[in-house]
């Protein structure tokens, strides 16, 4: 399977490409974020924003791209009701930038590098509507609220091989994209669309064959499931001594399979020219280098950064970078404070935090625990007024009230003890209350020691200090 | 330089137009001269010459990313020659 991908991924700017509209038009009363300028009205001039381009610029960098020097915007001309002037204003023979490479993990723990041969800059579409609710109209709605909304088209070389390839160059994509803060890469809201390219090369073969688009996928899950069967209709055909046609096929997620888009197959002639409108854009270096220090961390170096400086399981790097909002999470509660409280903040965030939160349908940016009480948890723990259990309950307590943990572990007596006056008084109790385990402590049987701990705890209700029982049961049996 | 008929009916199909036999016969000789002043351009040596994609000589003309809605969209709106609420509407599209 040979495989390129076109990613559309619309730039989280406050305002529209070339307009001051908002750029917040999803889920907006229809056409309420509209001006004369992306509606197309006659007399119009479209002004460039600069925001638009430095997230452009941001992502180019972070996808290791070369920024041109000068690229210019152009018209792709074509009549749809979803397109007010006519034109699209994207880029053509010189977009902004080319030549990059995303560094991907794929699920056997490989790495490769996706090239990617280019990106550019470029407005969206309105919305057209064929149906209310599950009504078929029998006429079309349009809305421009996301007419101009600035994207960035973001096209791989042919280097992917398998639908997993394709799945985890995606993932790693809209990580990257995500932390930069180029967009939030919502794709049921359409902020992240991909077409893929496919066809199959014979085995040992150096020469692709023809390729099919394969429109509308628009989950990871979608991308998946349409080139596992592009893959397999492509290789039935060959199969069976047909010849592979050069079309855009549609991806049909309710049916499972890829459709011929008929309308489509009239080749496109969209008669590209400069957009006279607008100058050409140079990319100042004082500018790039000014963005380019102004990237944040990308995923790949916090991963490692995490392991390294706080000794956390790769497991743990990882799913506390897997996600903008779970990173900043992780960031706050840690701002400030040593690096021995990255440990256990990172497994109560990993297992209690995520699993709760999971479990409610909760987003991280919900959650009752705020960073803040989460990283005074820690430090409970850390100073030993709490067992690590005691740490769960406190939470699962917080995640209710929002109370603070300080107050909870007093509310729920919590509080271990420290005392070790006490902490003996429990553990010669136990000894005397248990003389077969007493005894195969003395005579050097160590997993003994097992029994009287859970006596001491019973004792005292949980409360004692794990670590002060241990040596003090060592002590008593010396 | 020539340019033949069915070029001339392609060129009117992109762009939505359409022509009558005469219509195709006088744009087919318009087009034609057109040509013919462009291979006169090019016979020009630009080896040397950058390309021109703008004659302003300006670059970077950019505006902040500043909101500035438009004030009344409903004026948009009604000048569509058919509208549902807030909608416009238009004869159906299939893809
Ligand atoms: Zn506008």
């Amino acid at each position: 399977m040979v495989v390129g991908l076109e990613v559309h991924c619309q730039l989280g700017t406050r305002t529209k490409l070339f307009c001051g509209c908002a750029n917040d038009g999803f889920g907006m009363t229809a056409n309420s974020r509209i001006c004369p300028v992306c509606t197309g009205q006659p007399g119009v001039l479209p002004v460039l924003n600069k925001r638009a381009v430095e997230l452009a610029f941001q992502a180019a960098l972070a996808l290791d791209c070369k920024l041109a020097a000068t690229s210019i915007f152009a018209r792709k001309n074509y009549f749809y009701p979803d397109l007010p002037k006519a034109y699209q204003i994207s880029q053509y023979e010189e977009p902004f930038s080319q030549h990059g490479g995303l560094d991907t993990k794929l699920p056997d723990g490989s790495r490769k590098r996706v090239r990617i041969h280019r990106i550019h800059l470029e407005e969206d579409a309105g919305k057209l509507l064929h149906e209310i609710g599950s009504e078929e109209l029998d006429y079309s709605l349009v809305d421009f609220n996301r007419s101009s909304v600035p994207l960035i088209e973001i096209v791989t070389e042919p280097d992917i091989r398998s639908s997993d390839e394709a799945y985890a160059y995606l993932t790693a994509l809209k990580e990257v994209l995500q932390f930069v803060g180029v967009s939030r890469c919502d794709m049921e809201k359409g902020e992240m669309r991909c077409d893929a390219n496919v066809s199959v090369m014979l085995a040992g073969s150096t020469k692709f064959g023809t390729r099919a688009e394969i429109k509308n996928v628009n989950s990871f899950k979608n991308v998946k499931d349409a080139l596992e069967y592009e893959y397999r209709r492509q290789i039935e055909i060959i199969e069976s001594g047909g010849t592979i046609k050069q079309e855009t096929r549609l991806w049909d997620a309710v049916n499972m399979r890829t459709e011929s888009m008929r309308s489509k197959e009239e080749a496109h002639d969209y008669r590209y020219f400069p957009d006279p409108d607008l100058v050409p854009l140079h990319a100042d270096p004082v500018w790039v280098a000014k963005l380019k220090a102004a990237l944040p961390e990308l995923p790949e170096a916090r991963r490692l950064r995490l392991a390294s400086t706080f000794a956390l399981s790769a497991y743990d790097a990882e799913v506390l970078t897997s996600e903008k909002t779970l990173s900043a999470y992780f960031d706050e509660a840690m701002s400030g404070r040593p690096k021995e409280f990255a440990k256990p903040l990172a497994n109560l965030i990993t297992t209690e935090l995520l699993g709760r939160l999971n479990k409610e349908g909760k987003s991280i940016a919900e959650s009752p625990v705020t960073p803040k009480m989460m990283a005074s948890l820690v430090e409970l723990t850390l100073n030993n007024t709490i067992s690590s259990k005691g740490a769960k309950e406190v939470f699962a307590k917080a995640f209710e009230t929002r109370e603070d943990p300080k107050v909870l572990v007093e509310k729920l007596g919590l509080s271990q003890v420290l005392d070790e006056g006490q902490v003996k008084g429990w553990v010669s109790e136990a000894l005397a209350a248990n003389p077969q385990a007493a005894a195969d402590l003395k005579s050097g049987k160590e997993a003994a020691a097992g029994r009287i701990v859970g006596a001491v705890m019973k004792l005292s209700k949980g409360k004692a200090n794990p670590a002060l029982v241990n040596k003090l049961i060592k002590e008593a049996v010396k | 330089m020539a340019i033949d008929e069915n070029e001339v009916r392609k060129i009117a199909k992109l762009a939505r137009l359409k022509l009558s036999p005469e219509e195709v016969r006088l744009y087919q000789g318009q087009l034609g001269k057109i040509l013919d002043s462009m291979v006169e351009l090019g016979r020009l040596d630009t080896s040397k010459v950058m390309p021109t994609t703008s004659v302003l000589g300006l670059s970077n003309v950019m505006r902040e990313d500043e909101p500035k809605p438009f004030a009344d969209p409903e004026k948009i709106l009604a000048n569509a020659p058919e509208r549902e609420g807030h909608y416009f509407k238009v004869r159906k599209v299939i893809e």
